[in-house]
């Protein structure tokens, strides 16, 4: 009886309990190709979902117990392991809170190579993101086309950083190394095609009637809600509130480029999924203008000593992630390494919300309101 | 760009022929042949009129078609050679195998990728006879708590069932397995099983996703069938026959679709629904209820129900032709062999050719099996082609598809008919 109620606790989906004749309890994951590294504990009564429990926690690999025990520098190559596929974004909120408490001034041309590399990222893993929405509502060319054409920027940060995924690029102080000669003309080129590949989804899959008529209305998220479970970025964005950290915050040299925040009003799937593309749009404009508005020489690192100590003070920083507002508490004592590292992230926000969405929705809309919350397990987890 | 697929070439295509032959006339006479030998040394072979037949009489039938011909054609009038190779299953796998590979790489294109492209030096055309060699040799795993004997009867009554619609399609005028009178009756009652065997075998699975995808296949199937009656009932109007041989023989002069599109479409799209392709693989859906009512299925067991679905695409696909698309009709490919060339053969040079026995087919035929081939490769480049494009669909608003527009744009088509018979457009003093 304790142990049940223990359970029950714990985690509800997992306790015994008595349930009606019709209602069916599916475990969604954490091995079926609708789930990711998480399990949904779904209970459906014929076709309509009555009951939803997100179950995450299958792939928490302690990255900020790990943060404790390593110096500010060393903590770089594994704090962006959680989202290898936006590595940049999710070591920004590090960099600028370590920046503070070792109190470095970054270099201006640094600034603007962070943008870079940072919206660069964005694309990187929104492309992903979308591609396997396209396999989650079976639209088969939609997983291949934004995997191709992830190619186009990897090969871009490739040039900038060395690696393919794990870039490990910024550092307290600036980026690692200095843009390649050549860089700019290259990178130009590089966005032009992929913004006119993307323009090309909209054939395919935004304007696609059965998609249309498939997630509009599914999973509808009302503003008044989606401000009072704590969703962010493209979630809220999609809910009609314009809510951008870059526009909110501005951090490095955001607040001397130009460009607008996508905001939908409907809060359906349908606008879950289109902003972030939309975001991609901006994504290019913001690269373009950071281009020609980035300082031509100087230097990209401030050099640090070894083993810097930062001061007994604690530093929150927060960016606008690929999946929304990603923040970084770092508490310092004085010593090399930092006395806590908690990261605030977008994912696990919004997560949240699925059992409100999922209630008396068809089980076929699970796929699609599930993956439109633009949630990323591996870094629920962390 | 990791790896870029070289260009095709046209001198590397011949190469690799040549090499393929070179290979399998070495293995033939170095391994097959005194294999053979070894084997007659224990064999008694029967006498016939005085000779002994072996089977390197073979050779010498080669050399004397005069003697082997008929044989051949005795052969290929059977009713065995009729179920077994052409107008029955032998064919349609053969074209179901063909339709895998010009998915495969239809998909690849549409998809900017290169598909299948290694097995076989030539543009991967082995990689579906590797896939089914891996196949065959997994494991067949069967659950514990299954049905057993209606988990394993289950692929099979499915290729069975499948094999059964195939041998109601007539492919040229006389060639067809089971000429039946109501041969477009028979279609839908052979098209009645699937429902069947689809929840026999998710329920026997003793599983919860099968489960949801037999039931979602069954609401599909049945709801969809009613569409498919009736919008295929036009037709039966027109030409007064349920014979599937009559009809297509009836559109000598111009096909049905002309006249009655709106049943095309609606047959068209009743039958991606049955045979449960994007969009409306709903019981297959991989991200909601992962492999639907396949889920359990493992090694040739899955395959078995691969090889009854694609053959089951080119069943549909020929039915699609048969009643809308005029069959075989066709202009003829070439003028008749000259009666002389046949009877007193042809002389080049110092050798005279001789042609007894010959030619085994009509030029009719040949005409008509072509022209059939290519409509029917025709409808199932249209049947594939919405896999690359659309996404799947939702069972209610499937649903809905199929009760109210469909079945209203059926009875639509079926009025059309009536009008276009009562109006004495079709019919005696009519304009066909």
């Amino acid at each position: 009886m304790r142990m049940s109620n223990i359970a029950k606790q714990i985690a509800p989906g997992l306790a015994l309990q008595k349930v009606d004749e019709r209602i069916m309890t599916l475990n969604v994951g954490p091995q079926h190709p609708g789930s990711g590294h998480m399990r949904i504990i779904v209970q459906i009564d014929g076709d309509k979902i009555v009951a939803c429990d997100p179950d995450p926690g299958y792939v928490h690999r302690g990255e900020e117990k790990m943060a404790e025990y390593r110096n500010y520098i060393q903590n770089i190559p594994h704090l962006e392991r959680p989202v290898i596929h936006d590595s940049c974004n999710i070591l920004y909120p590090y960099c600028l809170a370590t920046e503070e408490i070792l109190h470095i001034e970054v270099p201006e041309r640094a600034k603007y190579v962070r943008v870079i590399a940072a919206e660069l990222n964005r694309c990187v893993y929104t492309l992903y993101w979308l591609a396997i929405y396209g396999i989650f509502l079976g639209h088969s060319t939609m997983f291949m086309w934004p995997t191709g054409d992830r190619e186009l920027l990897i090969d871009l940060l490739e040039k900038m950083t060395g690696a393919r995924v794990t870039h490990a690029y910024f550092v307290p102080g600036g980026v690692r190394n200095d843009l390649p000669a050549n860089f700019e003309d290259v990178c130009l080129r590089q966005v032009d095609y992929f913004e006119k590949r993307i323009r090309a989804y909209a054939d395919i899959f935004y304007d696609n009637p059965i998609l249309i008529s498939r997630t509009r209305d599914a999973g509808t998220l009302s503003r008044q809600d989606a401000v009072r479970l704590g969703t962010t970025g493209s979630v809220l964005r999609a809910s009609g509130v314009d809510y951008d950290i870059r526009k909110k915050e501005p951090y490095d040299c955001y607040d001397s480029l130009d460009f607008e925040t996508s905001v939908l009003k409907s809060g359906d799937a349908y606008a879950r999924s289109k902003v972030p593309w939309l975001d991609m749009l901006e994504s290019c404009r913001i690269i373009r203008d950071a281009l020609s508005k980035m300082p031509q020489s100087g230097s990209v690192r401030v050099k640090l000593k070894p083993n810097p100590k930062g001061d007994e003070m604690t530093s929150y920083k927060r960016v606008e992630s690929g999946r929304g507002t990603l923040g970084c508490y770092v508490v310092s004592d004085g010593k090399p390494e930092p006395y806590r590292v908690k990261m605030s992230v977008g994912s696990f926000r919004n997560l949240i919300s699925l059992p409100y969405l999922l209630k008396g929705e068809k089980l076929g809309n699970m796929p699609a309101v599930y993956w439109s919350l633009n949630y990323w397990p591996v870094e629920a987890d962390r | 760009m990791s790896t870029i697929a070289p260009k095709f070439k046209f001198s590397e295509f011949v190469k690799s022929l040549i090499d393929n032959i070179f290979w399998i006339i070495v293995i033939a006479t170095l391994v097959g042949l005194p294999l053979i030998m070894i084997a007659l040394f224990y064999v008694d072979l029967p006498v016939i009129d005085g000779t002994l037949v072996t089977p390197f009489l073979a050779l010498t039938w080669l050399s004397h078609p005069e003697v082997a011909l008929p044989l051949v054609k005795s052969f290929m009038t059977s009713d065995m050679f009729r179920i077994m190779a052409f107008p029955g299953f032998g064919f349609a796998a053969l074209m179901a195998a063909g339709t895998i590979f010009i998915e495969r790489k239809m998909l690849a294109k549409m998809q900017l990728r290169v598909g299948p492209f290694y097995c076989g030096k030539i543009e991967g055309i082995l990689q579906l006879m590797g896939d089914g060699l891996k196949l065959i040799s997994k494991e067949i795993i069967i659950p514990a708590k299954a049905d057993k004997p209606l988990f394993i009867a289950a692929p099979l009554l499915f290729v069975g069932a499948a094999a059964a619609f195939v041998a109601l399609i007539p492919v040229a005028p006389g060639w067809v397995v089971a000429d039946v009178d109501v041969g477009l009756l028979a279609v839908f009652a052979v098209i009645g099983f699937f429902p069947i065997i689809t929840v026999l075998s998710a329920w026997s699975a003793n599983s919860k996703f099968p489960f949801i995808g037999g039931i979602r296949a069954l609401y599909q199937m049945v709801s969809f069938e009613i569409p498919l009656i009736l919008s295929c009932l036009g037709v039966v109007i027109l030409t007064g026959t349920l014979n599937l041989s009559e009809i297509a023989a009836s559109q000598s002069v111009v096909p049905w679709i002309v006249f009655m599109p709106i049943g095309a479409i609606v047959f068209f799209i009743c039958m991606l629904a049955e045979l449960e392709r994007i969009p409306f693989d709903l019981p297959e859906a991989e991200s909601e209820i992962v492999a639907g009512w396949l889920t359990e299925f493992s090694g040739m067991m899955y395959g078995l129900v691969q090889l009854g679905s694609y053959v089951k695409l080119y069943a549909f696909s020929a039915l699609f032709v048969l009643l809308f698309l005029g069959g075989w009709s066709g202009p003829e490919f070439w003028p008749p062999l000259e009666q002389e060339l046949l009877e007193d053969g042809q002389t080049i040079g110092p050798i005279s050719l001789q042609f007894p026995g010959l030619p085994l087919f009509s030029q009719e035929f040949f005409s008509a099996v072509i022209w059939f081939v290519l409509k029917t490769m025709g409808v199932m480049f249209f049947v594939l082609l919405p896999r690359g494009v659309f996404p799947r669909i939702r069972i209610d608003m499937l649903l809905q598809i199929g009760w109210y527009k469909l079945i209203t744009l059926a009875f639509v088509n079926i009025f059309v008919a009536l009008g276009l018979v009562y109006a004495g457009v079709i019919g005696p003093g009519g304009m066909f």
